[in-house]
């Protein structure tokens, strides 16, 4: 590991003033970028700890939504009972990540800024175009079971690794940024980048800014939303494939729904085809089976990874199943 | 000629020294010029105050096991994929080898070696040989730390309740069935 300052803010002032006079990077539970500097993937300069930020509160607004801090560690948001009620698809896409002690270190904000990586990325003995822009991807004609078959490029084709985030996209959630010159609000569809020919940007996060809460509506799905993340090891394992759904019914029809697939894309991805079957549609399996069709009309499978497709649809077939009945 | 002894855990440092070295050279990663950061922290370790100089760079693994000499602490995979670091922070378990010990200033940590009472085993600590939880022992300590924050946080009633809230742990040896029984002995559910 190369040399770096190490420095502890106590207030988001501070924060994003270190940020901006100098080439910083913020450290909160530090799980993928710790691993990564041991390996020599990430190597910054500057760490700015900002555990001692007042952001680890889950809180109830007046309109009806919930304001996460960016420090709530990913194990206290999947249990804290307002959640586990109301955002049922956020506390089963948490707890069918990582570890019990990951949880416990990593945080909101932290896992929206997790890198989208593969083994190829972890490992600089490979080329690869996130960690040095034009190298070269050794995916594309590599071993690429676990890689993207949607929103890939010429240039990368890793997936995107979380579950809380596929989730967030199934809840149109929303999340805060600021920066010395204040404060925007991007929704998370829009939050992660397409690889497209800069695969080194995966989010748009701007050098500076830091990530202070993430929103979620009241929204009309209620408790009717479920996670199903299918993977080699029945724990602790990334998905191959996962699905987050949510569902509005009037009476057996689909008034409104959300459809959001993990594990086989270089971002969380939001299937609206699949949305658009099931509004208007019957809530039954046919429908169901159409619409996870839909979702994977896009889908471009490279040499090892063409079984995701189906994979795919049948978690998404099984986490419309789930939402329906609970 | 007088020789200068090494012990083991000199020459392992020395060992990966060159190593690391070796490898920035073959990946062309050009070496930051700055010289190495060093903290001062305080620190709690199984109840007692502890201050320490370190290095920016070094985990809390290894923290504990270099300058601590709490050799309790198992590194495993150093890459936050086997659980053998598992230690407690402030009550909660964590993994050692992905968190930076110079982030820890202030706070309470509890390893292996701090879990017993007076000369009184935890119970998880009792149950584990009751059950012979163990082959090779070199996950146990990471498995014992597991359990034991494990008796204080939501966990359904079923073993495979208590397999899904360990799978941080692996066990090569596949130990896993007299793990579960002991770790259900401890929660009064064998």
């Amino acid at each position: 590991m190369h040399p770096f300052s190490y420095e502890k803010v106590t207030n988001e002032h501070e924060a994003l003033e270190r940020a901006r006079l100098g080439k910083a990077t913020f450290v909160a539970g530090g799980t993928t970028l710790v691993d990564l500097m041991k390996l020599n993937v990430e190597v910054p300069t500057a760490l700015v700890d900002i555990n001692g930020l007042p952001l680890n509160q889950i809180e109830d607004r007046s309109d009806g939504s919930i304001r996460i801090g960016a420090l709530v560690r990913n194990g206290d948001l999947a249990h804290d009972s307002r959640i586990q009620s109301r955002y049922r698809v956020l506390s089963q896409a948490i707890l069918a990540g990582a570890s019990a002690q990951l949880r416990n270190m990593a945080t909101t904000g932290g896992n929206l800024m997790q890198r989208t990586r593969c083994y190829y990325f972890r490992d600089p003995v490979y080329p690869c175009n996130k960690r040095q822009p034009g190298a070269g991807c050794a995916a594309m004609d590599g071993y690429n079971r676990i890689h993207a078959i949607l929103g890939a490029s010429d240039t990368c084709i890793a997936t995107h690794p979380s579950d809380m985030a596929v989730a967030l996209v199934a809840l149109d959630a929303s999340v805060h940024i600021r920066a010395a010159n204040g404060e925007r609000v991007v929704p998370i569809m829009e939050f992660h980048l397409l690889p497209g020919d800069t695969p080194d940007r995966e989010t748009v996060i701007r050098p500076g800014e830091l990530i202070t809460y993430v929103t979620l509506p009241s929204g009309p799905f209620g408790p009717r939303s479920a996670y199903v993340k299918l993977r080699d090891r029945a724990s602790y394992e990334f998905a191959l494939a996962s699905a987050a759904v949510a569902l509005q019914l009037e009476g057996t029809t689909v008034r409104s729904a959300r459809v959001a697939l993990g594990g086989v894309a270089t971002k969380p991805w939001r299937a609206l085809e699949a949305e658009q079957v099931l509004t208007g549609a019957a809530a039954n399996k046919a429908t169901f089976l159409n619409a996870a069709d839909a979702a994977l009309t896009g889908a471009v499978p490279r040499r090892h990874n063409a079984y995701k497709i189906e994979l795919a649809k049948r978690a998404v077939v099984r986490a419309l199943a789930d939402a329906l009945t609970h | 000629m007088s020789i200068t002894p090494i012990d083991r855990l000199e020459f392992i440092r020395i060992t990966a020294a060159a190593t690391s070295v070796r490898k920035d050279t073959k990946s062309g990663v050009s070496v930051a010029p700055s010289a190495s950061v060093t903290r001062a922290l305080a620190l709690r370790v199984n109840g007692e105050a502890v201050r320490l100089d370190v290095d920016t760079r070094v985990t809390l693994l290894d923290a504990l096991r270099e300058q601590l000499q709490l050799f309790g602490t198992k590194k495993g995979c150093d890459h936050g994929q086997c659980g053998a670091c598992t230690v407690h922070v402030n009550g909660r378990r964590v993994l050692s080898c992905l968190t930076l010990a110079v982030m820890h200033d202030d706070d309470d940590i509890i390893t292996v070696e701090g879990l017993e009472r007076n000369g009184v085993l935890h119970p998880v600590q009792e149950a584990f040989i009751e059950h012979d939880a163990f082959q090779c022992g070199y996950c146990t300590a990471g498995q014992i730390m597991s359990a034991a924050a494990l008796l204080n946080e939501p966990c359904g009633p079923s073993d495979d309740d208590v397999r899904e809230q360990m799978s941080g742990n692996l066990c090569r040896c596949g130990a896993y069935p007299n793990i579960v029984a002991a770790i259900q002995s401890a929660r009064g559910r064998a």
